[in-house]
């Protein structure tokens, strides 16, 4: 069994968002990276968990430049087997996933696991992309993820309802928060993944079809009025008249 | 030119799905609505009034085929200038296989319709911030938000053709669906309810409950509320959670985190209750209560009955 979960950074979930003085790029002055949250929390810990209770190789990958083998090197000390890194800027969605798809297509990986977005760029199109460029099935937004022989069954949160489905592997997973609790990685994890292998890859002509042409931040509030508690009437009213949400 | 939409509908049309025809609508040009899903074709036809051509419904292709139902939509999209998908569960599914099949950018979660440079302005960084995006191919995929766009009826009913093709094998076999009756889908809904760990329990919910149905509003809680298990993983909202965007966002006992705060800042606007008056919350919002949940919510509640009653 070999699995591979593709994993992205992102900065930390306390970053102020900013941006370049011309708006073209984010400002990273400062931020702090991490494993993009619903890659590590619950695309590796279930594959960690799927390891731990059938056996299963796990290979790590992402499209990045060597500061980007900081994360990389998190996800081994959390349990990972090895890591790939294809060394270039990530353009956007179709370039990451042309990149990862050339990879996996002779590598044998039974399941591809990713987040179900980035939490920078929440996008929720590169497992898709995978899936479709390797003839796949993909099942997106999953919170569980059972495994028997060569099916899995999983779940999907539809709309506040639920949907459970099967399908037979070789497939690609998108995962949701649900399938598998975030795990802090222990000494030993940490001092191991430092002699991990990490593989480097050049990419060969890859195509790009989208790009950011400028960004920008939302509108700062006016400032809140505040209501008293004797007078909800108040804001009833505020929110009828003034507001008209209701 | 030619627009092309794609929407899975059950029971009823739901807004999103007449938010994408009248997106597309008002993209130019003619909109054809490829949709699957057991609806009548008397409900589909009424498509027309937001501005669809035609309706070309497919019964035997099942919205949980994403292979089949890659194929389908890209052979109906070849004179295609945009396909619009809903940024919802099938819209995440297809669009980015779509995207690969046709060798077109796909826009996600656009929350706009595109600008003067052909640009299309998205949430970025969990709704922290707008990117603009512009695709490199000829044509343009992309999977609008919900909440971004107000439907606008503009026309008459259209016709409806029903395709009955033979469809190869699905892959993903459904097993059973579970869905909730009545309940307002979180991201569709206008009006939210949501509450954090001020609630002290789930036991307290009942009272955000009464209140959400006052108001016609669905509920929400913050990331710790889930994680304890007082309230369901689907409910919450923030940076790791669902990112929405209602036209009104009451946050009761939610200290405002930057997490939550992006997952809630494309709110129109935002109320907030708590009994912190520092409570970060209320640098975001528009109005707000210092005041204790357990008193301020049922006062609340028979303020707003109050006025419906007028």
């Amino acid at each position: 069994m070999k699995i591979l979960v593709c994993i992205s950074k992102a900065p930390d979930t306390t970053s102020k968002i900013s941006f370049t003085s011309d708006r073209t790029a984010f400002d990273e002055t400062g931020v702090q990276y991490i494993v993009n949250p619903y890659d590590e929390w619950y695309a590796l810990v279930r594959a960690l968990e799927i390891k731990e209770t059938q056996g299963a190789e796990i290979t790590i990958i992402t499209v990045g430049n060597a500061s980007d083998e900081a994360i990389m090197r998190k996800a081994l000390a959390i349990g990972a087997d090895e890591a790939v890194r294809i060394d270039a800027e990530p353009k956007d969605a179709y370039f990451v996933a042309t990149a990862i798809a050339d990879y996996a297509k002779n590598q044998g990986f039974d399941l591809i696991l990713t987040g179900k977005e980035t939490i920078n760029f929440n996008g929720s199109q590169i497992g898709g992309m995978i899936a479709e460029l390797l003839d796949q099935p993909y099942i997106s937004v999953a919170s569980k993820l059972e495994l028997s022989s060569n099916t899995l069954t999983l779940e999907r949160e539809i709309a506040g309802g639920v949907e459970v489905v099967e399908v037979d592997m070789p497939a690609v997973v998108s995962c949701a928060k649900g399938m598998a609790e975030q795990r802090i990685p222990n000494m030993r994890g940490i001092m191991a993944a430092r002699t991990k292998p990490l593989q480097i890859i050049s990419p060969k002509g890859l195509d790009m079809l989208t790009s950011y042409v400028t960004f920008a931040s939302p509108p700062p509030k006016s400032g809140v009025k505040l209501v008293d508690v004797d007078n909800l009437d108040e804001l009833v009213s505020l929110l009828h008249n003034e507001a008209k949400v209701i | 030119m030619k627009n092309v939409v794609y929407l899975h509908a059950e029971n009823a049309l739901n807004k999103a799905a007449l938010e994408i025809v009248s997106y597309a609508q008002r993209l130019g040009g003619n909109v054809t609505v490829l949709a699957t899903g057991s609806l009548s074709n008397d409900i589909l036809s009424t498509l027309g009034n937001y501005g669809a051509s035609e309706v070309i419904v497919h019964r035997t292709l099942s919205n949980n085929d994403d292979q089949n139902l890659t194929s389908w939509i890209a052979s109906m999209s070849s004179e295609a200038a945009n396909i619009v998908f809903s940024h919802d569960f099938t819209g995440k599914a297809i669009a980015p296989r779509l995207s690969v099949r046709l060798k077109s950018g796909l826009v996600s979660g656009a929350v706009a319709l595109p600008e003067s440079d052909g640009s299309v302005k998205v949430n970025v960084f969990s709704g922290k911030a707008f990117g603009f995006v512009k695709c490199h191919s000829s044509q343009r995929i992309i999977s609008l938000l919900p909440n971004s766009v107000a439907p606008e009826p503009i026309g008459a009913a259209c016709p409806v053709i029903e395709l009955n093709d033979a469809v190869g094998p699905n892959k993903v076999r459904v097993l059973s669906v579970k869905k909730p009756e009545g309940a307002i889908p979180l991201p569709e809904a206008d009006r939210v309810v949501s509450g954090g760990r001020g609630l002290k329990g789930p036991e307290h919910w009942g009272i955000l409950e009464d209140l959400a149905k006052t108001l016609g509003a669905a509920t929400a809680c913050s990331r710790p509320v889930a994680d304890i298990g007082w309230r369901p993983h689907h409910e919450h909202v923030g940076q790791t959670g669902v990112a929405i965007r209602p036209n009104l966002y009451i946050a009761v006992g939610i200290s405002g985190a930057i997490q939550h705060l992006a997952g809630v800042n494309g709110s129109k606007v935002i109320v907030v209750i708590n009994t912190d008056a520092e409570a970060p919350f209320f640098k975001a919002a528009d109005y707000g209560i210092v005041g204790d949940a357990f008193e301020v919510v049922p006062k609340f509640t028979a303020a707003l009955k109050k006025f419906a009653g007028q």
